[in-house]
């Protein structure tokens, strides 16, 4: 490589890093002022799914693995979290442990470790098929934790856990107070969004792209690429338990809702919407899917039917997404 | 003599294994439309359990508005459908040729959602019933099973259509055709043949397959909105067993699964709505190119 060619790509990176740091301090700012003029419970709803979609997205948009089963990491860690903060009994097998309602922090990080232990088996599953067979089979497996939850006891099937108390985190911040709960699910949200950065960024998250690109040169140049992407899902998978998990503290609820393949299909709306293999796509469609929810519940099973209008119209003939249209016109990196 | 098993009755154990037969038959359908469609257009058709819905439904709007009972159905339904989805594939899917596969199982997945969700606006979540024809109704007594004379021709006839979809793609000169179409579309269109015209028939062709199917589920599990949306994902798993090679295979697959379905709905209950995805697993760790794939 020519000292020019170096020059001019490390030109090209100083100027990626400084749109993405424009970007995210004009994303802070805004969730920051944010509750002063939108319904906080609102807010705090989407960036549950916004995390939920950026976690989503470290997959399909860096390492091209499609999954069609992520409300399962989504649905376990709300359920396992909600558990502990409720009842904080752990009966598996032989081992029965009654800590009483746990901290809220210790139930997210229960959560987060339930997701991360499924991520490991469901992924480690998955990995040996490539392209749709991956999709296929993490369908296949999300509907077989969703047969799980259904029958499981501690989920308490169709009635779902209700009335989780929001304790105090760290037996100090009270999270009953609303304006505390939201600046702490931004808290979770911001740390979940820059850990995600910071993993594509990382010589790690090169390899991941090189996969995308083209595994098999990847493989001859002396990557273990399955464990590259095992790594990925599972990071991915407890990413998504960190959303999920709190999002039942904020809900005080676990339900169904959340393992259902609809769910899977949803993040990958958002994701799409917004922009596959963009830093802030996925946020942005979050948004705006949450919020098409809210405004048309009253039409029942017609949000189904524009939901799916919207995948076919994205599909066909917008498939950089709103942030990827942006970015290219503008000729940015966001 | 009744031989009890386990303490099950034989009437039980070979009333499941009927059932099973019967769901391992529109596996059978049905992953064999996908893996023609696959081969055809590199395109997972996720909208195939919600036009194997259409299918029913087809059936059911035909003898309540036309008066045109269950064979006239199981003709009529699968061309309706199977017009429907030449539509879809010259309106739609054709834009995707070169992309990556994934955006084809994208888009399907959303046509699902559409065609789910009208007519789950139109009639509710209930079942609407569809009753079994004059012909066939009543059953057999078979000396150690009653077999009721509906399902024995669901299994006989499914059978019939599979080996006549293999017959025809593996033996005939359009067969041929389309198997070259699949390994070399350049090479095939050079010498002349229309491969888009091909591709969309195939297309027309594998939906028909699965409306075919719904037509025959219509008096098994009632017409609902949702009858294909969780059975398509137990397809999905089929076809990861199986692999998507093979005509065959696809074939041999559904009917062994619905029956492993069946036999453990008698001998643990508890697991018949999972064992097919327990099965996918194993056979992911032992043969992860699927029972009849190869590997790539």
């Amino acid at each position: 490589m020519t000292a020019q060619a170096i020059t001019s790509s490390a030109a090209i990176d100083a100027a990626k890093r400084r749109d993405e740091m424009i970007a995210f301090a004009v994303m802070a700012l805004f969730l920051l002022v944010a509750p002063a003029i939108i319904y906080p419970f609102f807010l705090m709803q989407a960036l549950c799914f916004a995390l939920f979609a950026c976690a989503f997205n470290l997959l399909i948009g860096y390492v091209g693995l499609l999954s069609f089963g992520h409300a399962m990491f989504l649905g376990l860690a709300g359920y396992v979290s909600a558990h502990m903060a409720k009842t904080g009994a752990v009966d598996i097998g032989p081992l029965h442990l009654h800590f009483g309602p746990v901290d809220p922090v210790l139930a997210i990080v229960c959560g987060v470790a339930a997701s991360a232990v499924l991520g490991v088996i469901t992924g480690a599953l998955a990995i040996r098929r490539q392209g749709i067979y991956f999709a296929m089979i993490t369908l296949a497996l999300s509907q077989m934790i969703y047969f799980f939850c259904l029958q499981a006891p501690f989920t308490h099937g169709e009635d779902g856990i209700q009335g989780v108390p929001q304790g105090k985190a760290f037996g100090l911040i009270d999270l009953s107070h609303q304006t505390t709960m939201y600046y702490f699910v931004l808290a979770v949200f911001l740390a979940g969004f820059l850990m995600i950065h910071r993993i594509i960024n990382s010589p790690f998250g090169d390899v991941l792209k090189s996969i995308r690109e083209n595994e098999p040169r990847a493989i001859s140049l002396g990557y273990k690429t399955d464990q590259y992407k095992l790594a990925a899902f599972v990071l991915s998978a407890a990413l998504v338990g960190l959303a999920g998990a709190t999002k039942s503290i904020v809900a005080q609820n676990a339900s169904l809702t959340d393992v259902e393949n609809a769910m899977s299909g949803q993040v990958i709306l958002m994701t799409l919407v917004g922009g596959l293999g963009t830093f802030f796509g996925p946020v942005v469609g979050a948004f705006i899917i949450i919020a098409m929810q809210n405004y048309l519940a009253g039409f029942g099973q017609w949000v189904t039917v524009i939901q799916g209008a919207i995948f076919v119209a994205c599909v066909l003939a917008f498939r950089r997404g709103i942030i990827g249209e942006i970015a290219h016109r503008l000729g940015l990196s966001l | 003599m009744m031989i009890p098993l386990l303490n099950i009755p034989t009437q039980a154990l070979f009333g499941q294994l009927l059932l099973g037969l019967i769901n391992g038959a529109f596996y059978a359908l049905l992953s064999l439309g996908l893996a023609v469609i696959f081969g055809m257009l590199n395109i997972v058709n996720f909208a195939h359990g919600a036009l194997y819905m259409v299918g029913a439904f087809v059936a059911y709007f035909l003898l309540n508005i036309a008066g045109l009972g269950y064979w006239w159905a199981l003709i009529l339904a699968p061309i309706i459908v199977g017009a429907f989805g030449i539509f879809i594939e010259r309106s739609m899917l054709q834009w995707l040729a070169g992309l990556d596969h994934l955006y084809g199982l994208l888009l399907t997945f959303g046509l699902a959602l559409v065609i789910q969700g009208v007519f789950q606006a139109e009639f509710g979540s209930s079942g609407l019933p569809y009753s079994i024809p004059p012909a066939l109704q009543g059953g057999q007594n078979l000396g150690f099973m009653y077999l009721p004379k509906y399902r024995g021709w669901v299994v006989i006839f499914s059978l019939f259509v599979c080996i006549a979809t293999w017959y025809l793609i593996e033996k005939t000169k359009l067969g041929a055709y389309l198997r070259a179409a699949t390994e070399n579309p350049q090479l095939v269109r050079a010498f002349g043949v229309n491969v888009p015209l091909m591709i969309t028939l195939t297309y027309g062709f594998g939906v028909a397959l699965a409306a075919l199917a719904g037509v025959l589920a219509a008096p098994i599990n009632q017409v609902r909105p949702l009858m294909g949306a969780e059975f398509i994902i137990v397809v999905f798993a089929v076809v990861v067993i199986g692999g998507m090679g093979s005509i065959m295979g696809s074939v041999v697959t559904g009917f062994m699964l619905g029956v492993i379905e069946g036999l453990t709905k008698v001998f643990y209950p508890e697991a018949s709505n999972t064992v097919v995805f327990v099965i996918m697993a194993i056979v992911l760790l032992i043969k992860p190119a699927g029972l009849f794939g190869r590997t790539a």
